[in-house]
């Protein structure tokens, strides 16, 4: 299951709208560019564990500080890249094109978005799919054991992109005001959200 | 490393503590609804996260069932981004290996096996960040999960990892002072009868200033443990407050 979400969300970050935000990481094309590792752990499994990962992954790239490598060119055709002294001077990415996933599992006659464990067990089918945060979808994927009609299909396509795009206007907010509080605590105890 | 230098003239270390001073020791338990008992630990900088799941029927290969105590299974697992350098093998490296066996021999001590025979209990635990005294860290973590789990045990099990540097002796060591060529004491021990349960050590220590460490260890592990009780009748007189009215 691990490595289906990994490859679900690799194939939603694959696509030519998230080009921009991969293209950053590039230092010196076709030389030199960063590696980007995003590790997931899985506390706890409460049902929708694709959403709640790609949100994750979203909010980790928003917090990413990347920092400023510049290349200067010695003699030869060997480019040097030099790390900035500052520890603090980096730049961010940009996650507007980063896509979130919507899971809607088809139940009975009608379809639900994030569904719990027990909405899940019960489910016919359930469609994955990677919402941009202007309502582009970048993947979709069908999974669990029933079959869906073509106008289900299209019906809860829809509600996945006006999902999609509420949760993504929703999370950037909450983004933007955590991060103003940490800056704002920064000289005061900032306790952040954690298990205590 | 040459020029760090752990305990500065006035002696205080690198985090501003005294050699015998504890990290900040905080905890929670029941942080996961769905394993039977869990438990989150931070000593300063280092975090554990531990889920208990049990006592139930073996799972697996019913060859491994013990026909007069319980199957303890422990894992240790230290997650990718727990350390500086992105760690590639989170368990199953040898590290890993030794410190579950390790886990699994404290607990076998702590537990009474006797009460449910060709049954299995498993401790996981997470590291989700290491800043020295990880295991330690780990002990206390399965320790108040058990608690939480409702596991009887012969006593709670404290651990605590004391260093030994610049001709001293460092209770709670962090990541950097027990890295390098210090010597590193980590001793778990049943707080009341005072029985040891695990000790391990590692690297060079003159024969002399063992009974120092292990004094200091001692006391580690009974300050922790002071903690660790405190931790859990908080933890149930706020259970029993939603039963009592």
């Amino acid at each position: 299951m691990a490595r289906d979400i990994s490859s679900t969300l690799a194939r939603a970050y694959s696509s030519a709208k998230c080009q921009k935000m991969l293209k950053s990481l590039c230092l010196i094309p076709r030389v030199h560019c960063w590696v980007l590792y995003i590790d997931i752990l899985i506390l706890e499994c409460g049902g929708n564990l694709y959403d709640a990962a790609s949100v994750a992954v979203k909010a980790a790239l928003y917090n990413t500080k990347i920092p400023v490598v510049t290349a200067s060119s010695t003699d030869g055709d060997k480019p040097e890249l030099e790390l900035s002294d500052d520890p603090y001077d980096c730049r961010r990415l940009d996650v507007l094109s980063i896509p979130c996933v919507v899971t809607i599992s088809k139940i009975g006659y009608g379809h639900v978005v994030d569904a719990s464990m027990e909405e899940e067990a019960c489910c016919l089918a359930t469609l994955i799919t990677a919402v941009t945060a202007d309502g582009n979808l970048t993947a979709v994927k069908k999974s669990k054991g029933g079959s869906l009609h073509p106008e289900s299909i299209y019906e809860m396509l829809e509600t996945c992109q006006q999902v999609g795009m509420k949760v993504h206007a929703v999370l950037m907010e909450k983004l933007r005001e955590e991060e103003e509080h940490q800056q704002m605590a920064m000289g005061s105890q900032h306790k952040a959200k954690g298990f205590l | 490393m040459a020029g760090v230098e752990i305990i500065s003239n006035e002696g205080f270390r690198n985090d501003g503590r005294r050699p015998n001073e504890l990290r900040k020791l905080q905890c929670k338990m029941g942080v996961f609804a769905q394993a039977d008992g869990s438990a989150y630990i931070e000593h300063g900088n280092t975090r554990v996260l531990c889920a208990v799941y049990g006592p139930h029927e073996i799972r697996g290969s019913r060859t491994k069932a013990l026909h007069d105590r319980v199957l303890i299974n422990c894992q240790y697992s230290m997650a990718t981004f727990s350390t500086g350098e992105r760690k590639q093998r989170p368990r199953g490296d040898r590290k890993s290996t030794e410190m579950t066996m390790h886990l699994r021999e404290t607990f076998e001590a702590a537990i009474l096996t006797q009460l449910y025979p060709r049954s299995q209990i498993d401790i996981f635990v997470e590291v989700l960040q290491a800043d020295g005294g990880n295991f330690a860290a780990c002990v206390n973590a399965a320790t108040l999960a058990l608690i939480d789990a409702g596991i009887p045990m012969k006593d709670y099990v404290s651990a605590c990892t004391v260093g030994f540097a610049e001709d001293q002796a460092l209770m709670d060591v962090s990541h950097l002072e027990e890295s390098g060529h210090n010597a590193a004491l980590t001793l778990a021990m049943l707080p009341k009868s005072q029985h040891i349960v695990l000790l391990e050590m590692s690297s060079r220590l003159h024969l002399d200033h063992l009974r120092t460490l292990m004094e200091m260890a001692e006391k580690g592990c009974k300050d922790v443990f002071l903690v660790l009780d405190q931790a859990v009748r908080d933890h149930v007189s706020e259970a029993t407050q939603f039963m009592n009215t």
